[in-house]
């Protein structure tokens, strides 16, 4: 059934489909419509999950910790400095092998107080053994969900969803929301790997001394390393029963392709538009949006990226003292080819501002321009300020 | 004496405490309470060492060993998973140290027992960061000596009075307990097992390592705490029914500090300052009790 959906409200429409059993949640803007909306579900009667409404994000991951560990399904969402609260147990989560689905509406981080998109929220927590989805449409935050459950509870691996602040949250867009015998035959009910039980008492993230912790350790990579093949088999699922696919990354016209414009979340519905202006005006540019960041596809990037001269790298993070994010992953990951493509990294968007087709078709003019970039990251329509020197 | 209390032991002999450490003792006396329909929810403290390393455990009840400050979240999130597959016969505990319990982990607790989760929070008090190697808490007595309040800056704040801050919410159930009282102690964790909603109990738990005490001096300490009135032993219903359980006509305080290594330096003038302050404290709970019998 076809609805105008926000994104938040697609992500709650997921969330009701999957048949979590524990939410818990704290308020922050702009994550609250997709909680409100799950806490509506609950109170109806059309979701029979119990709502912890807790006292802080540390607070709200924490008790999903515990009742994942009992063997439910659960889900929780937050956005920016409630991610940041969350850090130590999204290793913690990670680290007890809990497949927790999480929504992050990607915001920016304070100081000074901006509650509009930036992606620097979740990928600073690139390193916490999460596996990270970024949605370009509504109707890709809702699939994504429920493809999250099914991935999570596969590789036994905690998923991060990822939509844009406002852009995609508060934005409204036709949804097909799929009934629910489908979902229920794509996703059906948990059958936890990790369930405490007192008829067979065991303990679980105790002490692990050096004998043992490297293991625990390399046995998170080698799950990680699992992910890209199970994230494909889902997705020709997927595919088989809803008619949509997504993939670890798209690649849009780079066969022939002179410049290929990197981009992930909704700057990739505006680079869309760019690409296909350009090419009606005979340049060879194409686009390859990146889904799938953690772990991240280096062999489906390369595969595209190699023949190509230059590439593009639109972050709408910054990693201080570096470069964009997804920049600096796709140099480390297209560094191991002999021949390799000019990366121009672009640093645009930052605390939600604007990234316009006039944008993007700038930052690609700049690239197409230049033999090289004359920085690493190219900071993209800064205004001249004063340091009070 | 007989005690009213089951022989099966739900914890093993290979655990590691220090030899006479009061909290191996309460969780001894904790479990037999409960029962092994129990799931216990451990965030950092001594027991995070005391259970054993992995692949190991000396405890024979489902552990979920966690994060310093969640000790109230993580037991709500498996009350929740409990109730939705239906078992409401579980009892979830957690057993948190006085660090994780006064300090970092209050913001937790308070929410859970706001939200008047139903579960059973025992906390082990051994009146420091014991499991780091004896740093002050905000359950450090006045007068003690930590390795963070050295010499002449020993400990000049009251301890935290967290009884009356989880009676302040109006929680069903709040008590104090001692591992010298076991009788007592296994009551009260018997009655609060039966009981719905929050609970809390507050153990007296002695750290021969951390109070410079011999081991064999950790019981009879811990009574002293009681008979002195520094901990007495009480219990609180909804938040207002009171009910002092020993009015005892014990030792003063100096006798009591006078066996501790971690109260040495304190001079005479200072006892007799610690005397007052007690003796003010346990006038007001006995005033509270009056006002609000049970």
């Amino acid at each position: 059934m076809k609805k105008v959906l926000e994104g938040s409200h697609a992500v709650a429409e997921a969330v009701r489909l999957a048949g979590v059993q524990v939410v818990s949640a704290y308020p922050i803007t702009p994550q609250t419509h997709i909680v409100e909306r799950i806490a509506d579900f609950c109170a109806e009667g059309a979701m029979n999950a119990r709502f912890l409404r807790v006292e802080s994000e540390h607070s709200a991951l924490a008790a999903l910790i515990g009742a994942s560990s009992m063997g439910v399904r659960t889900f929780t969402a937050t956005s920016s400095q409630g991610l940041a609260l969350m850090h130590e147990l999204l290793h913690w989560a990670s680290g007890a092998r809990l497949p927790i689905v999480m929504a992050d509406v990607n915001r920016a981080l304070a100081p000074g107080w901006n509650i509009w998109d930036d992606q620097t929220d979740s990928l600073s927590q690139r390193d916490t053994g999460w596996i990270q989805l970024y949605c370009e449409t509504g109707q890709e935050c809702l699939d994504t969900t429920l493809l999250a459950f099914r991935l999570a509870e596969s590789v036994n691996l905690p998923v991060m969803v990822l939509l844009d602040a406002f852009l995609l949250s508060h934005t409204y867009e036709p949804v097909d929301i799929p009934d629910q015998e489908s979902v229920d035959a794509f996703l059906p009910p948990l059958r936890p790997r990790i369930a405490l039980s007192t008829s067979a008492p065991r303990a679980l993230s105790q002490m692990a001394p050096p004998n043992v912790y490297m293991e625990m350790r390399h046995s998170i990579q080698k799950a990680m390393d699992e992910t890209a093949a199970r994230l494909e088999e889902l997705d020709a699922e997927f595919m088989e029963r809803f008619g949509r696919r997504y993939g670890a990354v798209e690649a849009v016209c780079c066969a022939d392709a002179d410049i290929v414009l990197v981009t992930s979340g909704t700057i990739t519905g505006t680079a869309r538009q760019v690409v296909e202006d350009l090419r009606a005006a005979g340049q060879k540019v194409g686009l390859l949006k990146i889904k799938l960041f953690r772990p991240f596809p280096t062999t489906q990037v390369r595969e595209v990226l190699e023949p190509v001269p230059k590439v593009a790298v639109i972050d709408r993070n910054f990693s201080f003292g570096a470069t964009g994010i997804f920049a600096q992953e796709l140099r480390a990951a297209l560094y191991g080819l002999s021949r390799r493509p000019e990366v121009f990294g672009f640093v645009a968007g930052l605390g939600g501002r604007d990234v316009t087709e006039k944008v993007v078709r700038e930052i690609y003019l700049h690239a197409r321009d230049n033999a090289a970039p004359d920085s690493e990251a190219i900071w993209v329509g800064l205004s001249e300020v004063s340091n009070g020197a | 004496m007989e005690l009213d209390v089951v022989d099966r032991e739900y914890m093993y002999c290979g655990h590691v405490a220090c030899a006479g450490c009061g909290a191996a003792i309460a969780m001894r006396f904790v479990l037999k309470a409960l029962g092994e329909k129990t799931v216990m929810a451990i965030p950092a403290c001594c027991w995070s060492i005391i259970a054993g390393a992995y692949p190991q455990s000396s405890l024979q009840i489902p552990v979920i060993h966690t994060a310093f400050e969640t000790g109230g979240a993580v037991a709500s999130g498996v009350r929740a998973a409990l109730d939705v597959k239906g078992d409401t016969e579980t009892t979830v505990i957690t057993w948190a140290g006085d660090g994780g319990t006064f300090d970092i982990g209050f913001q937790a607790l308070s929410g859970a027992v706001e939200r008047n989760e139903d579960f059973l929070y025992v906390c082990y008090d051994n009146e420091a960061y014991m499991n780091t190697g004896v740093q002050r808490s905000s359950s450090t007595p006045y007068g003690a000596w930590t390795t963070t309040t050295p010499s002449r800056e020993w400990k000049k704040m009251r301890k935290k009075n967290i009884v009356e801050a989880l009676v302040a919410h109006r929680i069903p159930y709040a008590a104090t307990a001692s591992i010298a009282y076991p009788e007592d102690l296994v009551r009260k964790v018997k009655k609060a097992k039966a009981m719905k909603g929050s609970k809390f109990i507050h153990i007296f738990a002695s750290c021969p390592t951390g109070w410079r005490i011999p081991s064999e001096m950790s019981i009879k300490i811990a009574r002293m705490a009681v008979q002195t009135n520094i901990f007495p032993l009480y219990e609180v219903e909804g938040g207002v029914r009171y009910t002092i359980n020993l009015s005892p006509r014990g030792y003063l305080v100096k006798e009591y500090f006078g066996l501790q290594g971690r109260f040495k330096h304190l001079a005479e003038s200072d006892l007799d300052q610690i005397q007052q302050m007690v003796d003010e404290d346990w006038e007001f709970l006995q005033r509270r009790a009056r006002a609000m019998p049970a």
